[in-house]
C-alpha cells in the first residue's frame, strides 16, 4: 500500500498532492503535462525531496519531513522507468539489466539467472548481448521494464513508457504492457498524459492539474462524475472491454461486450479489446434514428449534469444497456425537452468508437 | 557585370536559394584558411626542409639529445598521471556539486592558461624556494625542489592540469543526467555508479584531456628554466635543450625542433583518428561533444 500525500515547490509552481494505491494495482497519473506528474513520480522515487510530507510504502516511512526521514532514491524498493527508457549506452542489454543486482551486491551466479528470467519474462531473452543502440523503441523499453522489475521493486514508477515509441509499436506494446503489469506484486504507478491510455491501464486514475490532484477514483467514477472541465472532456468518455464476434454486413465488425453488443468500424485483432466513445459522438433522440448510426441504444435519463465552468453542455447519464453517458448542447436539450427520468434513443456511428488493443 | 546580373536575378526570386551568396560566402571562407593554413604551415615547413631526415636521426644519438628526450618523457608521464590522478576527483567535484566559492576555485583551476609560464615559475620558486612559503617547513625536512627533476615535474603540473580538467569536466557535465536517476533507483550508490557510468562515459573526454595534457608538458618552458633551472641531466627537458642550441648549434636545434614537432603532431593525428569503436561513443548513442 502506497500512502502520499506531499508539497513540492519549484520556482512559481507548486505541486500539492495526495495519493493511494494497493498493492497489486495499478495507478494511472494522468495529466497534462506541466501539470506536475513528473514531479510527483521523482518524489515517489526519492529523485527529489518533499518541502513537506510524507511517503509511506507498506509500513516503510519514505520521506517525512515531519521527523526528518528522506530516503535516498538508492535505498527505496521503488523501480523508475523513466520516458526516454535511459538505458547505459555502454552496457549491454545483459549488463543493463544486472546493473541493480551487482549494486546492491547480489551473488553473481544468481544474477544471471535473474537476469535472464527478467529478460525472458519481457521477450527480449534473445536481445541480451545487444547494446542500446542497436535496439528499436519497443525493445529499449521492455529492457528498461526489465532492468526495474529484476530488482523485485514494491513500488514501480512508469514515466510515460510509451510515449517514446511510434504510434503503431504503441498500440501493440500497449497490450503486453498491461498484462505483463497485472502480473506483478507491486504497487505500479504509470504516468501518461494521453487519456485513452489512462482508461486502457487503469483500474484507478489520478487527475493531476496544475500541481493537485483535481480527482482519484475508478474509472467508473470518473466517467460518470467528472469533477472538472478538464476530466470532463478528456475522461469523462464511455469505456468498455469485449470480443469480436464476427464481420457484419457492409463491412463493419461486431464486437460483444458484457453489457451488450457494438458495431465498429476497423477489424479488429485477437482476443479482448477495450472500446472508448467519447459522450460527444452520441446524440439523443425522442424517436429511434433512421440515420447512418450502427449501434443504437434505448434506456432512461438517470441525470443531468450541466458540463462545468459555463454550462454550455450538459452531460447526460443514460440508464441504458450497456450505461451510456452523452454530452449534448443545452439548446439541444430544451429543443428536445429532456428531462430526468424519460425514455430516450442514444446512437453513435460505428467510426465513433476507438478500438484499443 | 554577369555576378552582379545573378545576384539581381535572385535577388527578384525573392527568399528562394541564392547562389551568389553562397559562392561569396564559400570565397570568402577558401581564402581566411587558405591564409591561415600557409601561415601555421609555412614556418613548420621551413624547419622541415632544414634538415635531412637521416641528421635528425643522427643527431637523437647525441647523449644531450638523448637526456633531454629522456627527461622530456620521463617528467611529462609523471606530470601527467599526477594530473590525471588529481584532474579526475577535481572535474568530477566541479561538474556535480554546487558550494560557495565554487567560482573562486574555477578562476584559480584555469588561471595557468593564461599566466605567463615565467611569471608561474616565479611563484612556484616563491612557494617551494628555500625562503619560500612551503619550502621552508620542506628545507627542515631535508626536501630542497628547487633545481631538482621534480621541480621539473611541479611545473608541468602546474601548467598542464587546467588543460585536463577543462574537457573531463565537460565530459562529466555531458553525461545525461537521467542516466544517474536510473543509476540511483537501480539501488547504485554514487561510488558505483561514478566507476560504472560516469566514468566510462567520459573516456572520450579524458583521452583528449590527457593527450592535450601530454602535449603541454612536453612543451613546457618557461616555468620549467624558471622554477627548475636549465642543468643537462636534470631538469633540461627538450624545449629547453632547444633553446641552448639555438645559442651555439644551429643544426642541433633544428634537428630537436623537427623531434618536438613530430612528437607533438602525431600526439594530436593520434587522438584525432582514434580507430572507430575505440571509444564506446562512436556509436549512435553517443550525444553530440564538442
Amino acid at each position: 500500500m502506497l500512502r502520499a500525500r506531499v508539497l513540492k515547490r519549484l520556482g512559481a509552481f507548486a505541486l500539492e498532492a495526495a495519493l493511494e494505491a494497493e498493492d497489486r494495482s495499478i495507478l494511472v497519473l494522468v495529466g497534462e503535462s506541466g501539470s506536475g506528474k513528473t514531479t510527483l513520480l521523482r518524489l515517489l522515487a526519492g529523485l527529489l525531496r518533499p518541502d513537506e510530507g510524507r511517503i509511506t510504502l507498506g509500513s516503510d516511512v519514505l520521506a517525512d519531513t515531519a521527523s526528518g526521514i528522506a530516503v535516498p532514491a538508492e535505498a527505496r524498493a521503488v523501480g523508475y522507468v523513466a520516458q526516454d527508457h535511459a538505458l547505459f549506452p555502454h552496457l549491454s542489454v545483459f549488463e543493463n539489466v544486472a546493473f541493480g543486482l551487482h549494486a546492491s551486491a547480489v551473488a553473481s551466479g544468481s544474477v544471471r539467472s535473474r537476469v535472464d528470467a527478467a529478460l525472458r519474462r519481457l521477450g527480449v531473452a534473445e536481445l541480451a548481448r545487444r547494446k542500446p543502440h542497436e535496439l528499436s523503441g519497443g525493445q529499449q523499453q521492455r529492457v528498461a521494464i526489465a532492468r526495474a522489475i529484476v530488482l523485485e521493486p514494491r513500488l514501480l514508477l512508469l514515466d510515460e513508457p510509451l510515449s517514446a515509441l511510434d504510434l503503431k509499436t504503441r498500440q501493440g506494446v500497449r497490450g503486453e504492457l498491461r498484462r505483463l503489469l497485472a502480473t506483478l506484486p507491486c504497487v505500479t504507478v504509470y504516468v501518461t498524459h494521453s487519456p485513452t491510455e489512462a482508461m486502457a491501464l487503469g483500474e484507478r486514475i489520478a487527475v493531476l492539474e496544475r500541481g493537485r490532484v483535481s480527482q482519484q477514483g475508478t474509472r467508473d467514477d470518473l466517467m460518470r462524475h467528472p469533477r472538472s472541465a478538464y476530466v470532463a472532456a478528456f475522461l469523462g468518455v464511455n469505456f468498455f472491454r469485449g470480443a469480436p464476434a464476427g464481420p457484419l454486413a457492409d463491412g463493419w465488425e461486431r464486437i460483444a461486450t458484457p453489457e451488450g453488443d457494438f458495431a465498429i468500424a476497423r477489424a479488429a485483432g485477437e482476443g479482448q479489446a477495450a472500446l472508448v466513445v467519447h459522450p460527444r459522438e452520441i446524440t439523443l433522440s425522442r424517436e429511434r434514428p433512421a440515420g447512418s448510426a450502427r449501434n443504437v441504444f434505448m434506456g432512461t435519463i438517470e441525470e443531468m449534469v450541466p458540463e462545468p465552468p459555463d454550462g454550455e453542455r450538459v452531460r447526460v447519464l443514460l440508464a441504458t444497456s450497456p450505461a451510456l453517458v452523452a454530452e449534448v448542447t443545452q439548446p439541444s436539450i430544451e429543443a428536445l425537452g429532456l428531462r430526468a427520468g424519460e425514455t430516450v434513443f442514444a446512437a453513435f456511428k460505428a467510426t465513433g468508437v476507438t478500438v484499443i488493443h | 557585370m554577369s555576378a552582379a546580373g545573378a545576384g539581381a536575378t535572385a535577388a527578384g526570386a525573392g527568399a528562394t536559394a541564392r547562389p551568389g551568396r553562397g559562392l561569396l560566402m564559400n570565397a570568402a571562407m577558401a581564402a581566411a584558411v587558405t591564409l591561415l593554413l600557409a601561415f601555421l604551415a609555412l614556418p613548420l615547413l621551413s624547419l622541415l626542409l632544414r634538415i635531412a631526415p637521416g641528421q635528425v636521426l643522427a643527431r637523437l644519438g647525441e647523449p644531450v639529445v638523448l637526456e633531454a628526450l629522456r627527461l622530456s618523457l620521463l617528467t611529462s608521464v609523471i606530470a601527467t598521471v599526477v594530473v590525471i590522478v588529481l584532474g579526475i576527483p577535481t572535474a568530477y567535484l566541479l561538474a556535480t556539486r554546487q558550494f560557495p566559492g565554487k567560482r573562486l576555485v574555477e578562476v584559480l583551476i584555469d588561471l595557468p592558461m593564461v599566466l605567463p609560464p615565467t611569471v608561474a615559475g616565479f611563484a612556484l620558486l616563491m612557494a617551494f624556494g628555500r625562503m619560500g612559503l612551503a619550502g621552508r617547513s620542506l628545507a627542515a625536512l631535508g626536501i630542497t625542489l628547487p633545481f631538482t627533476t621534480a621541480a621539473v615535474v611541479i611545473a608541468q603540473v602546474f601548467m598542464a592540469a587546467p588543460f585536463f580538467i577543462a574537457p573531463t569536466r565537460a565530459g562529466f557535465a555531458g553525461v545525461d543526467p537521467r542516466l544517474r536517476d536510473a543509476a540511483a533507483t537501480l539501488r547504485a550508490s554514487e561510488a558505483f555508479t561514478f566507476f560504472r557510468v560516469m566514468l566510462p562515459l567520459t573516456v572520450p573526454s579524458i583521452v583528449a584531456g590527457t593527450a592535450m595534457s601530454c602535449a603541454r608538458c612536453l612543451g613546457e618552458f618557461g616555468a620549467t628554466i624558471t622554477f627548475a633551472g636549465n642543468l643537462q641531466g636534470t631538469t633540461q627537458t627538450m624545449p629547453l635543450a632547444v633553446y641552448v642550441a639555438l645559442q651555439s648549434d644551429l643544426d642541433g636545434a633544428v634537428a630537436l625542433s623537427v623531434l618536438l614537432l613530430l612528437m607533438s603532431f602525431g600526439l594530436l593525428l593520434g587522438l584525432r583518428s582514434a580507430p572507430a569503436g575505440w571509444f564506446w561513443t562512436r556509436t549512435s548513442a553517443a550525444r553530440p561533444r564538442s
